[in-house]
């Protein structure tokens, strides 16, 4: 059982907040949900929401339906009319002109006076808790339940304004429960106590556990919290946060402070990635540790920079000058944001290289309730350095820092400070000391040296996941983010009998062919399902596996998550229409 | 004496250096040698961030520990090492097309935090490593590869620059006098803070008119008008200007400033590399708390 609510208007009328402050008050009475936010690049004016979705068990995607729709204004009637259902509620304000909700659908209507009810109580800026009081009213929500979160949300402005926001909420409760029937009961809540967590959030607590203590950014839409996340935190652990003039800057400044023995990240999106292509270079040939956290977002040039897309790929697989041996992680879960980031730290550091954790927006920026937060089994070590009782026991000046004899191409690293470790991390090719080279031979040693060190990489059974039938005809693939859709769509295609699987890939560089293979080649028919234009992943698949012929793409890259729907017509007959590829 | 002879031979490296016999780049490679040896430092303390160009070079010279990093971007390395070990001594150099010109917004960003690194450019007034064009700093007028007809820009005046924009320390070294050069590479180590040293380190392959003789002919040493006072940002601006920047010796030093590392987190230390990097369960439930 589910039920979904949807808050939406002009940017600047309190959406967000009133949105928060329900998906709180759910997630603490013990409520599965999930909370997206679709907001454009304006600070104020322009058309946005906040919708939560509420189930019995966890839940990964906001849905396709709507039962509430909050309208603060007409144009947000309009926009998510397509939700909409035989049944469905639209709450609005009639205090306003103009708000004239259509009638072609079967729905309840609640004209409420928002805006008058609100300035009769002395402020029209609590107009969206009366609102919200009306909305607890609709799913039989207790009003009790709101105090705590209207006491931590207000309690720094006074009791004054604890108690406007507390009477402005049972203003609407009460409005509600006089003058209207429709109930939407809310799905059964668990005894379980869930966390409410967005994918930055978890990334940035990732970094955290991963010995992450010095991040340099630039602000950017969608990464931006990560900073905020970090700006929060890693000081109480010694750690820095800076706030570069660049991303250039940024990128380079945790390649310094890597080099310097400090774990060390930058976190952005497309354009701010695109600016960090050089450094990657250089982290590669210095071997550096460095780790990446591109939040995805629409491009190209600044894009869309508030939707969501997946069309980075290439620039991680790919992008900077030369050839480096880099690793590309790409979680596809709120959670999973912390498990890859964690892992990226320590994989950076044992493999000496670029690390890039591929996130979207979706994953970003939405909420969910959490119950499977195990921070426990999270302990980091040291890898691949060199312990100050080794390097005394050396010569001086026999220190190696690119040393060529070791076998599996990583030469453990000396850290600025340690006696008898001293090297120059050089940026043009080098010897296994620091000298510069061009001596075609030692050149062609020293990069394969590089390349060696992810020659048998493998991240193990979590680089993939699949779920479904294993023998099925149809086998849908994903990364990041479209999981979430396509479990749920790959539920109903198996409840309808259709033989399918689903495969997750969430280590794309380097690419685990042997784990892939074997699913692609039991599929009568692949479709991959991504959020860009290009099929990227399909390529990346088709360059990798092979199977050309039987593979197909369904492509999104209009700014908007996919819908269940969406993927499920695909499958079943609208093919002509929606398989691209 | 011979300690520290000692201790600037910790400094030396068997490789001998590529530059052209004559380069004003061993000067300061010199005069730094000397320098870290003067105030005594060892080997593993000092980390020397070098751009690319001829002058990038100084850092596979030098006996420290270095990164030869990217084409202007030796600031951004610098600072990343500072902040993750303030007890290390960083030194950032380059030269004048790597620090004004690609690195120009790396540089007044380093200043305006005020981190605590030396910062020496190696200003020959041309690009050098790629054989002679017309550099950030070049006159007016001068003739190149890249300017047949003569520069149509008028050069970056560093000096001016970093005064206007609050650094905390400003001098100018030249690569004929070594003696010079050393007091002021000491002296902007010393220096807590950023310190930016102009160093004249003439190009004797490409660049035939800012040379040693011309540099001689023009430069104005502070050393040697004894009521100049480096603290006054005034007499500076008034100084350079009188002199058209050719002037050499510290030029401005504000002293007690706090370095940006004390003032982002109060001077606390990031978690050194040796110790281990853990955290309890009880922390890590404390930080999920804030979640339910
Ligand atoms: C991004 C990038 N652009 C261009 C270059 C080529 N490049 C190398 S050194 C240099 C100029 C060096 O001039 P300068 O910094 O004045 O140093 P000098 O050689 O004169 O000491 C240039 C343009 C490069 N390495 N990287
Ligand atoms: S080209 Fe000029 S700057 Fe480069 S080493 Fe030769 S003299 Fe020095």
């Amino acid at each position: 059982m589910e039920r979904t609510w949807k808050v939406g208007g002009e940017q600047g009328e309190g959406i967000d907040s009133t949105g928060e402050i329900l998906a709180k008050v759910l997630n603490r009475t013990g409520h599965y949900i999930f909370a997206y936010r679709s907001f454009m690049s304006l600070i104020k004016g322009g058309h946005t929401y906040y919708k939560i979705r509420i189930r019995d068990r966890p839940v990964h995607y906001h849905g396709d339906q709507l039962d509430i729709l909050l309208a603060f204004d007409q144009l947000t009637i309009e926009m998510n009319w397509s939700e909409l259902h035989d049944g469905s509620l639209i709450i609005y304000d009639d205090s306003k002109k103009g708000i004239t909700p259509k009638e072609d659908k079967r729905l309840a209507l609640a004209p409420i006076p928002l805006t008058h009810m609100a300035k009769e109580l002395g402020n029209e800026i609590v107009k969206n808790m009366v609102a919200c009081g009306a909305s607890a009213a609709a799913m039989d929500l207790s009003l009790t339940t709101f105090e705590p979160v209207i006491e931590e949300l207000f309690a720094k402005k006074g009791e004054k304004v604890v108690e406007l926001n507390r009477q402005a909420l049972r203003k609407g409760f009460e409005y509600y429960r006089e003058n209207f029937r429709e109930r939407f009961p809310l799905p059964p809540r668990g005894n379980k106590k869930l966390a409410l967590v967005s994918g930055n959030e978890m990334t940035g607590l990732g970094a955290l556990l991963g010995g992450c203590r010095f991040l340099a950014a630039y602000p950017i839409t969608p990464a931006t919290e990560i900073m905020y996340w970090m700006l929060r935190f890693l000081p109480n652990y010694g750690g820095r946060v800076v706030q570069a003039e660049d991303e250039i800057a940024a990128c380079i400044m945790a390649i310094g402070a890597n080099y310097a023995g400090v774990r060390a990240a930058t976190s952005t999106s497309g354009p701010g990635f695109s600016l960090m292509q050089e450094a990657i270079g250089l982290a590669g040939m210095t071997e550096t540790p460095l780790v990446i956290i591109d939040v995805q977002r629409g491009g190209p040039g600044t894009g869309l920079p508030t939707k969501t897309e997946q069309s980075d790929l290439n620039e991680m697989l790919y992008g900077s000058h030369g050839e480096i041996p880099r690793i590309v992680l790409i979680p596809s879960t709120i959670e999973e944001s912390l498990h890859f980031t964690f892992h990226a730290f320590e994989l950076a550091e044992k493999y000496q290289c670029p690390v890039i954790v591929g996130t979207d927006l979706y994953l970003g920026m939405s909420k969910k309730s959490s119950d499977s937060l195990d921070l426990s089994n999270y302990q980091v070590k040291r890898h691949s350095m060199v312990t100050q009782e080794e390097l005394d026991r050396l010569e001086k000046g026999e220190y190696k820092r690119y040393n060529l004899g070791v076998e599996n191409g990583i030469s453990p690293r000396s850290i600025p400070g340690q006696r008898n470790g001293r090297y120059v991390a050089l940026s043009n090719e080098h010897d296994e000391g620091d000298v510069e080279i061009e001596d075609p031979d030692l050149r062609r040693r020293m990069f394969d040296k590089r390349l060696r060190k992810l020659a048998g990489f493998d991240f193990g059974p979590e680089s993939i996941e699949w779920i479904g039938e294993r023998e099925g005809d149809l086998l849908l693939v994903c990364f990041g983010s479209p999981r979430v859709q396509l479990e749920e769509a790959l539920d109903r295609l198996l409840r309808e009998g259709r033989k399918a699987g689903l495969l997750i890939l969430k280590v794309v560089k380097p690419f685990p062919a042997v784990r892939v293979k074997p699913y692609l080649e039991r599929a009568k028919e692949v479709l991959v399902v991504e959020n860009n234009g290009t099929g990227q992943l399909a390529q990346l698949l088709r360059q990798e596996v092979g199977h050309h012929d039987k593979i197909k793409s369904l492509l999104r890259y209009d700014g908007v998550p996919f819908t269940v729907q969406q993927i499920v017509d695909a499958v079943q007959g609208e093919k002509e229409a929606l398989y691209h590829g | 004496m011979a300690d520290r002879n000692a201790s600037m031979q910790m400094f030396r490296v068997d490789a001998r250096p590529t530059w052209c016999p004559g380069c004003g780049d061993y000067t300061v490679l010199a005069s730094l040698q000397k320098a870290v040896a003067n105030l005594g430092l060892q080997p593993e303390e000092v980390v020397l961030s070098t751009g690319i160009g001829c002058s990038g070079k100084l850092s596979q010279h030098f006996g420290s520990y270095g990164f030869h990093g990217l084409h202007g971007r030796s600031l951004p390395i610098a600072q990343g090492v500072q902040l993750a070990n303030p007890r290390l001594t960083v030194i950032a150099a380059g030269g004048d097309g790597d620090g004004y010109g690609i690195g120009l917004g790396h540089f007044l960003h380093a200043l305006r935090r005020n981190v605590n690194i030396t910062y020496i450019v190696m200003d020959n007034n041309i690009y050098g490593l790629t054989t002679g064009q017309t550099s950030p700093t070049s006159a007016k007028g001068f003739k190149s590869k890249t300017s047949p007809h003569g520069a149509a820009e008028n050069p970056i005046r560093p000096l001016y620059l970093a005064l206007s924009q609050g650094a905390s320390f400003v001098a100018q070294a030249f690569s004929g006098d070594v003696k010079e050069m050393t007091e002021i590479f000491e002296a902007a180590i010393r220096h807590k803070g950023f310190s930016l040293v102009n160093s004249f380190s003439p190009c004797v392959t490409f660049n035939k008119v800012n040379t040693y003789d011309w540099f001689k002919d023009h430069l104005v040493k502070l050393s040697e008008r004894p009521d100049y006072r480096p603290e006054s940002h005034l007499e500076a601006l008034s100084y350079i200007d009188q002199f058209g920047g050719l002037v050499t010796g510290i030029i401005f030093q504000q002293e007690g400033r706090r370095a940006y590392h004390e003032e982002n987190l109060g001077g606390e230390e990031i978690m050194p590399f040796d110790s281990p990097v853990k955290m309890s369960n009880e922390e890590r439930e404390k930080i999920l708390s804030y979640y339910y």
